[in-house]
């Protein structure tokens, strides 16, 4: 079991979100997520300033083994899309917290903390799924 | 791949394995209400004998008619090595196996299939057929709504030329998701779009273009395809796959090449066969692929090295993706696409486009020896390729039925599908038609008109 890094909030859905200085919120999949789904053959990514809803599918990410979809803790429009992955997607398998990034997105109301977990809860919650 | 059927004490261990008594017994959670009950116009079952009897009757009241009906299925010669060859037992089944462990001759045939039809539409990828080119312009405009993501319009805008049957099922199928088909202006002249009506503002996710149009024309796809890119619309281009023989290919319509091409592949090696099955065909550029409805297959190697091949992009069909998947289609039209794939094998390129220009040349003859008849005109003017609309001075049903008496299919009725026309009806005379056969045609019509 990996290390969940501190500074990001996770989704039951196994994504994390990050808040960035600028209001802004970054988003991917968790490393759990990644190892699920195997290796990585194609991300497909949303178009920059494409409404998202909250909980609303996003991206799709799909390995050799199934295609599952990324899903928006917030509600924004979409100010980024991680462009390295269209040609590497594997980065989502060897950096999920980092350079696997996916989108970046503008958060068009206040973000609603009650759906999203600490490292901890999620650490919990990772630990009853194995059980 | 052999077929072998249970037998009664197969089903009864199977049934007793799982404890149930009756076969019934597994659909019990169909409600009641939805069973169809007693069919009261299914005839009682027959034996092989009685059956082979009734069709023999049947099939003798068809007789040998000359058949000069286009209309969108093409009556071809299939050399007889392609069904002598579909049909062996390692191929024939109405079942495509798809496991790549037992089935590389299959798969390397898909794979073989999808490398022509790729090379004749000029387009990237293919997948493994689709079930005929009506429901393959369906697959077309959903895909477009998928893969068209810059574009949220759900309108998909046809050209003139596009077949009033393949509009009909694609509404059928595609409607209820939103998507609606809408014509564009018709140049009464050509039969083709009429580039000063059209809409410069319109919205759209893609336009269809049919090259040659249903009536035979010939459309300018160069400049349609721009008109579309210019609006984020996709292009497809709806071939006759005889016809790119000596058309240009949809990937190279206008500056950017069409985005999908997709049409009826019963002229590559199926019979008319009174209407089915045939075959569906559909290719797109690489960056489309994702979106591809149907299956595909591709080339890979083995651990040791030997190439091998197998289904690939799994990831957007049913049985993985479920309701997202891109198509319900989890198949391909597998032993039409042999013969398709023997077929092009056969005639190669070079074969083809003899086919297509001695099709072409007999249509023209048929068409000088027809519009030489009193009371026979071409309805439009310009280029055609294998079929062309001619207006009559009398009503085409009468015409055709007597002609039919003279053992002579004398070509479509357009007046249901283009009232507009008049009196207008659609011939077609391919490389099965001799100077005989024509000449035949020409003077029976003749004597019909002058009655």
């Amino acid at each position: 079991m990996s290390d969940l890094p501190g500074d990001l909030l996770y989704t039951k859905e196994h994504e994390w979100l990050r808040k960035e200085d600028d209001g802004s919120v970054t988003i991917g999949v968790t490393d759990h997520a990644q190892a699920a789904l195997g290796d990585m053959v194609y991300v497909e990514l949303p178009e920059i300033d494409q409404d998202v809803e909250e909980n609303g599918e996003m991206a799709v990410v799909e390995s050799v083994k199934a295609a599952s979809d990324v899903y928006s803790p917030v509600a924004g429009s979409v100010v980024a899309v991680n462009e390295a992955l269209a040609d590497e997607p594997e980065i989502v398998n060897s950096d999920p917290y980092g350079d696997g990034w996916i989108v970046r997105l503008q958060p068009s109301a206040d973000i609603d903390y009650a759906d999203l977990m600490s490292p901890d809860a999620y650490q919990q919650l990772l630990d009853e799924l194995e059980d | 791949m052999p077929f072998i059927p249970h037998t009664e004490k197969d089903t009864e261990e199977m049934l007793a394995a799982i404890g149930v008594e009756h076969i019934d017994d597994l659909f019990d959670e169909i409600p009641k209400e939805l069973l169809a009950g007693k069919l009261e116009r299914v005839p009682e079952a027959l034996n092989e004998m009685q059956v082979s009897r009734l069709m023999r009757e049947r099939a003798s009241l068809d007789g040998t008619p000359m058949c000069f009906i286009g209309a969108g299925a093409y009556e071809h010669h299939i050399p007889t090595a392609v069904w002598d060859i579909a049909t062996r037992g390692e191929y024939y089944s109405a079942y495509t196996p798809y496991q790549a462990e037992a089935s590389q001759g299959t798969l390397q045939t898909i794979y073989e299939y999808q490398t022509l039809i790729t090379e004749l539409t000029g387009l990237d990828a293919s997948n493994a057929s689709l079930y005929d080119g009506a429901s393959a312009l369906a697959e077309a405009a959903l895909m477009a709504v998928r893969a068209n993501r810059t574009n949220k319009s759900r309108r998909v805008l046809l050209a003139p030329g596009v077949s009033h049957v393949a509009q009909k099922v694609a509404e059928a199928i595609a409607g209820n998701q939103g998507i609606t088909f809408e014509r564009l202006p018709v140049n009464a002249a050509t039969g083709t779009v009429d580039f000063d009506a059209l809409d410069d503002t319109a919205e759209a996710v893609a336009v269809a273009i049919q090259q040659p149009t249903f009536v035979g024309t010939l459309e300018d796809v160069d400049r349609l395809t721009d008109w579309a890119h210019a609006r984020k619309a996709y292009a497809v281009g709806v071939v006759n796959p005889t016809s790119l023989a000596i058309l240009k290919a949809p990937g190279q319509w206008g500056e950017a090449g069409a985005d999908i091409a997709c049409g009826e592949g019963q002229p590559l090696g199926s019979p008319l066969s009174s209407g089915g099955p045939y075959l569906g065909f559909m290719t797109c550029k690489q960056k489309h692929v994702r979106q591809m409805p149907g299956r595909i297959v591709g080339r890979t190697t083995d651990l040791e090295g030997n190439v091998g091949y197998a289904l690939t992009l799994q990831a957007r069909e049913q049985h993985i993706r479920r309701s997202k998947a891109t198509s319900n289609i989890c198949t391909n039209q597998g032993l039409l696409m042999t013969a398709a794939t023997i077929y092009m094998s056969l005639l190669g390129f070079d074969g083809l486009g003899r086919v297509a220009r001695a099709s072409h040349a007999n249509t023209a003859a048929l068409v000088e020896g027809l519009t030489g008849i009193d009371g026979i005109e071409r309805i439009y003017d310009g280029p055609f390729f294998h079929e062309a609309a001619l207006r009559l001075k009398k009503s085409v049903a009468e015409v055709l039925e007597a002609l039919a008496e003279r053992d002579i299919l004398g070509g479509y009725d357009l007046s249901s599908d283009y009232p507009e026309l008049g009196n207008a009806l659609l011939v077609c005379a391919t490389e099965t038609k001799t100077t005989e056969d024509i000449a035949a045609y020409v003077s029976a019509m003749a004597e019909v008109m002058a009655a």
